[in-house]
């Protein structure tokens, strides 16, 4: 299902797989320098103080002309990922729906769009990560493009690190899964946001027998992740159109939900009618796990800093408070018992080639590690 | 779609302010104009590597038949067209600064 990329596609997202490991690897350390020695001193000798929290340290950081050039650099590779995307993808955009439309047709039953969802404001107001047109731009009838340029950029966003198919969270997830109730077989798995259903198919491996339904807003994504879980042998994965703060299921009829990266694109207020959705599907003896990026409690304040960056300059509106959110205690509201409620961390796992995250380098989210938070039922 | 049209809707930005990180606005659209040039010479560099491979490894012909060459017509109107995506492509942030204006204007 993937888009054909010609040889200058594949040189562009080279470079830039390879400019984002540099500024992962090397660059971006060089900002805690600047911070000690120029814009720190600065703010000291200007307030009488030390910077007091992560919006001190970004005032006094926005004046370094190190921290100006990263910010720069980094916003730029950003746009440069998503017009390399699209110049791939759009130029082929009606083969790309054809081929999906062929494939989708194959499996009619488990693709299940509902134009009656609409794109909630939290959404539709800013693009996404600097998505030009979000998940859910459709440019020509039964449009595919956006997730395939979702698709297609992910590899050089994430250097590797998700793995080959970009499943390494799903993958980790069904791992966890796997160890925490060693031959528990889930009747029904339910994925939230699963976009076009990377981290959706590896759980329909681990669990042949599961009903697996991967829930989503953006039908191009869905279109997309289904036609491609059809080419990969798994049209059994039902991908439907729904909005996961009033999901179109009974009462208790799910006993597997998990999300994965999802929640820090919801808004205060779907945040909470979601987990209340959680509440009401899973079944007795069920379990929720959701992954995300880490809290920033028990963060330096300049460790906060760097992280909080993509919610002022990549177009992630609910980043940072996400990350200040309590998920236990959320999920505690939503009436799960603190027995119940846990936090752990997952690790993403990939095939032996792909390169691999170490316990000190991790770079949470763009890593292959991520925080999770979970509950019984 | 018309080629233009097509360019224009693969450079559009994504909603939502555009950030500037240096005191002078300028060199924010500079570097990114400049940024967007590495990454094409990166693209160049990798093509020319594989066709240097690639003629090597079949001993198709020695360097000076390359410096030899002249374009026929019709490879110089394909060299035109690619120059035309390259030159869109470094200007993005022109187009989408435009792009806004007229957004706002209406």
């Amino acid at each position: 299902m993937s888009p054909q990329a010609t040889h200058d596609d594949i040189a562009r997202f080279n470079f830039l797989a390879n400019f984002n490991k540099y500024m992962s690897n090397v660059v971006v350390s060089g900002n805690a320098v600047a911070y000690e020695h120029r814009a720190a001193p600065r703010w000291s000798a200007q307030y009488g103080h030390a910077p007091a929290n992560r919006r001190e340290i970004r005032a006094a950081m926005s004046n370094d002309s190190y921290y100006q050039m990263w910010s720069a650099l980094r916003r730029s590779g950003m746009e440069m990922r998503q017009q390399a995307g699209r110049s791939l993808v759009l130029r082929q955009m009606q083969a790309l729906r054809d081929r999906a439309h062929e494939l989708n047709a194959a499996c009619a039953a488990t693709l299940r769009l509902d134009d009656s969802i609409k794109i909630p404001r939290y959404q539709s107001e800013l693009d996404n990560h600097c998505m030009p047109g979000s998940y859910y731009a459709e440019y020509i009838e039964g449009d595919v493009s956006s997730a395939a340029n979702y698709d297609a950029g992910m590899f050089a966003t994430t250097t590797g690190l998700f793995g080959r198919y970009l499943d390494g969270a799903g993958r980790g997830t069904a791992q966890w899964l796997s160890r925490h109730r060693p031959g528990w077989q889930p009747r029904r798995i339910l994925d939230l946001g699963c976009g076009l259903g990377h981290n959706l198919l590896p759980l329909a491996r681990a669990y042949p027998l599961a009903e697996v339904i991967g829930v989503d807003v953006a039908a191009p994504m869905l279109r997309y992740g289904h036609a491609r879980a059809v080419g990969m042998g798994l049209g059994r994965v039902i991908f439907q159109q729904a909005n996961a703060e009033t999901l179109p299921f009974e009462d208790a009829s799910f006993d597997f939900i998990y999300s994965t990266m999802f929640l820090h694109e919801t808004s205060h207020a779907a945040l909470r009618n979601i987990l209340g959705e959680v509440r009401r599907l899973l079944a007795s003896g069920g379990v929720q796990v959701h992954l995300e990026q880490p809290p920033y409690r028990g963060m330096s304040d300049f460790e906060q800093f760097l992280r909080d960056w993509d919610c002022h300059y990549n177009n992630e509106p609910f980043w940072s408070a996400l990350h200040e959110t309590h998920l236990p205690t959320l999920l505690a509201d939503k009436g799960f018992a603190q027995a119940d409620i846990f936090e752990t961390l997952i690790h993403a796992v990939v095939e032996d080639e792909m390169p691999k995250v170490s316990a000190e380098v991790e770079d949470f989210g763009r890593g292959g590690m991520w925080y999770a938070c979970g509950a019984a039922a | 779609m018309s080629e233009l049209d097509l360019q224009q809707l693969i450079n559009a930005a994504a909603s939502g302010k555009r950030p500037h990180f240096f005191g002078d606005h300028d060199v924010d659209r500079l570097l990114s104009i400049v940024w967007a040039m590495a990454a094409e010479l990166a693209v160049t560099r990798e093509r020319l590597d594989t066709v240097e491979r690639l003629l090597a490894e079949r001993a198709v012909l020695d360097r000076a038949a390359i410096d030899a060459y002249r374009p026929d017509a019709s490879a110089a109107a394909e060299r035109g067209q690619w120059q035309i995506e390259y030159i869109s492509r470094l200007l993005r942030v022109l187009q989408q600064e435009v792009d806004a204006l007229q957004r706002n204007a209406r």
